[in-house]
């Protein structure tokens, strides 16, 4: 059988950050498998500016951010796999893919990292009643045929969910001539981002429905109208409310699920809240070896905060594999009070007390907030928020210090408090 | 000039014309749609009855009880996804027991073997997950699963084989007899002629016979809605699970698929349109709510999708089979449940009487096996190997949720009766079936099809017809 010290699955943005930075902390010996024919991930159809402010301190289109990385892939010479499928991933680390020249293949790594990033929730999950004809697409498959293909998938759009796929496509569309008559979103907040609401809707005059729903679709063959409703407090439609829009398509943005299947088959814990694994600081989950970074870890909104987060992967999976890190005993990270998760989910009480980020989400929009985060008792960080939402992504960074008091904690406790958090 | 029409592609018009193949003759299927199985064929419980439900000496029990037999060997033959998992009948309520009692004793008449009553706490050793409240079941070995389209698909192929053609795109809108000879009108003006039409057209099955026969026939549209749930929890189900009927109503099933999903309904509507095969938002929370007294711990969270089909409920409430009062006019009428167990039956007996009446030689060439497409995700790696070695295209997965590779893909397409569309390839190679729902394999299966078919992406169809996946290119 073939053996690699460092196995990474997927060459988006997270596997690429993740293999540069375990070469850079001196791990050679490194393979990563992609199932696409080219390296870059989902940000190869992403075609828009607004990638890497934090990263580089500018503003690239999503190729551009992609092709930074793949050159930094290149420079250090990572060997990489095209048009390879990982089909299994077992709890002894051993890695079967799948491509045209090599047949099957079974490595058995040291270290595996699983950087296969996410997928979008389909009709079915959202259950639309009505007929099933073609014009019903996810918006990540609505752009990889206009920004890939160079086709248009169609010209009266209604989107459901505001989504920042949901948005940019949005905008995209109307770009390509098409009308798109409405953005309608179930909660009364957007699970985007603020500055794509304001640059891809209120720029171009779509109405952005809050609280509203997609309770039918009509048209046999095609999508011929969608009948729109509003929803009550308990987000059930109050069909009194109902109105039929005229249009031949309808886009889903309503959320994206971490692509878990073979984390599963490995035995990894996930968690129900991310979708997620359940990791560590050293982003390792609790089969030994197999870490996890990137959207398949949790979904993230910015890219620039998937790389940063790889790179700590990666350096871990290499420091891992000489030995410098294991599995320790964890402290848990509980969230409380509108904070919905952290992710590392678990610090390990390794003696370790290098700054560490957190990232996290809150479950509604709140208005100013404390975000605090507590040992036994004792407030350890603390930060005003005027406010916050769940579109955006919390990050906080603790010093030394901070993370010597967490890692010796009998409890750590995240909180939003004061104002209207519950 | 043919010998035989067979008007409809769905599982009946399919099996008909591979039986019929068995014999020397001209044959012919005018299916209206783009491809076969597209009427009720497609959105059905795929449940292989045992044969209790039917009324003793109705043509439902009797082809229901023999096509039941007949699954094993020609699932084996045809090599379509079937399994014969048995199914339980729940009883909730002591006091309904004489009800299952019933069943059995009505079981007993229409001659379905291995059937058994069992207790509550029996029922829960063979399937965990079914209600404590379950107070007795009826049990019956025969019951089985089998994936309808794929089935039709299978017997269509065959037929192909053995000769006979598939025209699509062919709607009937006249039927006359001149003489001994039928002529029959498409919509879009072509005429075909033959000796013997057998009218297998469903939901529209009626039509056809009432533009002819004096004694007419009337189907309604009875609706049924459906969920289907991830294979994540394919583990809670391995039998067809029946609600008992009550006064309340029919109740909903809980069944796993041939391919490990689970699959919750259906619900039971009369609909005026025969056409009308949307599903409605009531009707779906109605079944959910239903499949939860007898699986309390099914989860909406698991729905991957959902569709409805209608049944051709004829006035009589029975299968109408076999020849009509015009002479070489043959009905295969009101097929509602359970015609895709009594398919193959209905089928055989149809076969063997027209052969009779045109006095058919056999056609000594006829070939009774057809393989399916080689499915990767079933394979071994070994097996992996050595397909991918004889064919690159076998290591491309296209499709991640179900692992189908291109090489699949390109197989559905180019083999007899193949698929021209993104339907036509989901059937037969369950691309875009699973979670995701063809979200991230649309783009790619498409330029396959249009590639393998020498078409423009643009013309690539959902289901045929108006169903084209674009509108144009973008500027
Ligand atoms: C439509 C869209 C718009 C966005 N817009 C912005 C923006 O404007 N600004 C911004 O900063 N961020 C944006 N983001 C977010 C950012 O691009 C993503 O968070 C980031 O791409 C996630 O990186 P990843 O590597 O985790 O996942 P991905 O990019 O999805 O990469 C995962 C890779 O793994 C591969 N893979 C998966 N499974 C397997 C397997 N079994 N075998 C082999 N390979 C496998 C996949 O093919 C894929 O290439 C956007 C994201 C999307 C989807
Ligand atoms: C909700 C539901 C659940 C069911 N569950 C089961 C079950 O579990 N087990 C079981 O055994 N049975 C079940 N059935 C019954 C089974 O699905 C049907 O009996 C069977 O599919 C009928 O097949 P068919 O070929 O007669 O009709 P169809 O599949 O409808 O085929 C008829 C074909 O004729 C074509 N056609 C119509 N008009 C014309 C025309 N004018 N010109 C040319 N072509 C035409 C149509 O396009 C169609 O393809 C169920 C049915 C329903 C609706």
């Amino acid at each position: 059988m073939a053996v690699k010290n460092l196995v990474i699955v997927g060459g988006g943005p997270a596997g690429l950050a993740a293999a540069k930075a375990a070469y850079d902390c001196g791990e050679r010996d490194i393979l990563i498998l992609e199932r696409e024919n080219e390296l870059g991930g989902i940000l190869e159809q992403c075609i828009h500016n607004g990638f890497g402010l934090h990263t580089f301190k500018e503003e690239l289109t999503g190729p551009e951010y992609a092709q930074r990385y793949i050159d930094e892939v290149a420079k250090r010479g990572i060997e990489y796999k095209l048009a390879s499928t990982v089909l299994e991933v077992t709890d002894e680390k051993k890695v079967t893919y799948v491509n045209a020249t090599d047949g099957v293949v079974t490595v058995q790594a040291k270290a595996v990292i699983l950087a296969c990033g996410c997928r979008e929730r389909p009709r079915g999950a959202i259950n639309i009643a009505g007929m099933r004809g073609a014009g019903v697409f996810s918006a990540g498959t609505a752009q990889r045929l206009v920004n890939i293909e160079g086709y248009l998938p169609g010209r009266e759009v209604v989107i459901l969910g505001s989504g920042d796929i949901g948005l940019i496509m949005a905008r995209r569309m109307t770009f390509e001539g098409a009308k798109v008559k409405a953005v309608v979103e179930l909660m009364p907040y957007s699970s985007g981002l603020n500055r794509n609401i304001v640059q891809c809707l209120n720029d171009f005059g779509i109405p952005l429905k809050f609280s509203h729903t997609v309770v039918e679709i009509r048209g046999k063959d095609r999508v011929e109208g969608v009948v729109i409703a509003a929803v009550d407090k308990n987000v059930n439609p109050v069909m009194e409310t109902a109105e039929l829009i005229p249009c031949d398509t309808l886009l889903l943005s309503v959320g994206l699920l971490p692509e878990n299947e073979l984390a599963k088959n490995a035995g990894v814990a996930l968690s129900p809240v991310t979708g997620g694994a359940v990791v560590d600081d050293n982003m390792m989950t609790n089969v030994e070896g197999i870490f996890q970074c990137g959207n398949v870890l949790h979904v993230h909104d910015l890219v620039d905060f998937v790389s940063s987060e790889s790179e700590n992967a990666g350096k871990c999976a290499a420091e891992y594999i000489n030995g410098k890190r294991g599995a320790d005993e964890k402290v848990t990270v509980k969230t409380v009070k509108g904070v919905r998760y952290c992710v590392p989910q678990q610090l390990s009480r390794d003696g370790n007390f290098e700054p560490l980020n957190l990232k996290m989400r809150v479950s509604n929009v709140f208005k100013k907030v404390e975000l605090t985060v507590t040992c036994d008792g004792e407030k350890v960080y603390s930060r005003k928020r005027p406010v916050v939402a769940p579109g955006e992504m919390e990050n906080i960074t603790l010093n030394s210090e901070q993370v010597r008091k967490l890692k010796t904690a009998k409890e750590i406790v995240i909180s939003l408090e004061g104002g209207d958090a519950k | 000039m043919y010998d035989i029409i067979i008007i409809g592609g769905g599982i009946t018009g399919c099996a008909v014309a591979r039986e019929l193949s068995r014999s020397k003759a001209k044959i012919v299927v005018l299916e209206k749609g783009n491809d076969v199985s597209v009427g009720t064929t497609k959105a059905n419980s795929g449940i292989v009855h045992g044969g209790f439900d039917a009324m003793p000496g109705t043509n439902k029990a009797k082809y229901n009880v023999l096509g039941n037999a007949m699954f094993d060997k020609l699932a084996e033959e045809l090599d379509f996804p079937f399994k014969r998992n048995g199914s339980l009948v729940l009883c909730f309520d002591e006091t309904q027991r004489g009800g299952l009692d019933e069943l059995y004793e009505r079981g007993v008449k229409n001659g379905v073997p291995d059937m058994e009553i069992i207790s509550g706490d029996e029922a829960r050793k063979l399937e965990p997950f079914i209600s404590e409240k379950v107070t007795a079941a009826l049990y019956a070995r025969t019951g089985g699963i089998a994936s309808p389209y794929e089935m039709a698909i299978a017997y269509a192929e065959n037929a192909n084989v053995n000769g006979v053609e598939f025209k699509f795109s062919q709607e009937v809108n006249g039927v006359k007899k001149k003489g001994e000879i039928f002529e029959v009108a498409c919509a879009d003006g072509t005429v075909y002629e033959a000796k013997v039409i057998v009218n297998c057209a469903g939901m529209f099955s009626d039509d056809i016979n009432n533009m002819l026969c004096e004694k007419k026939l009337y189907i309604r549209a009875r609706k049924g809605d459906y969920m289907l749930l991830d294979k994540a929890c394919g583990y809670m189900c391995s039998r067809t699970v029946f609600q008992l009927p009550t006064k309340m109503g029919k109740g909903v099933l809980v069944t796993p698929t041939t391919h490990g999903n689970i699959l919750i309904g259906p619900t039971s509507n009369d609909v005026e349109s025969k056409e009308e095969v949307n599903t409605t938002a009531a009707e779906l929370a109605d079944a959910f709510e239903k499949a939860l007294i007898t699986m309390p711990s099914l989860s909406r969270r698991n729905i991957i999708t959902q569709f409805s089909g209608l049944r051709a409920h004829e006035d009589g409430d029975d299968f109408v089979v076999g020849e009509s009062n015009v002479k070489g006019f043959y009905n295969v009428c009101g097929i509602e449940s359970p015609g895709l167990t009594a398919a193959p039956a209905i089928a055989v007996e149809l076969a063997e009487q027209v052969a009779k009446a045109l006095s058919l030689q056999p056609n000594e060439n006829f070939e009774p096996v057809r393989k399916g497409i080689p499915q990767f995700s079933k394979l071994s790696d070994e097996e992996r190997r050595k397909l991918i070695e004889k064919n690159p295209l076998y290591g491309k997965v296209v499709c991640r949720c179900e692992a189908v590779t291109e090489g699949e893909i390109v197989d559905s397409i180019n083999r007899p009766v193949g698929a021209k569309d993104l339907d036509g390839v989901k059937r037969r190679t369950r691309a875009g079936m699973g979670r995701c729902q063809a979200g991230f394999c649309t783009p790619r299966i498409m330029e396959i099809i249009a590639r393998e078919l020498g078409i423009e992406l643009s013309e690539v169809t959902k289901c045929g017809g108006n169903s084209q996946v674009v509108v144009g290119r973008t500027k």
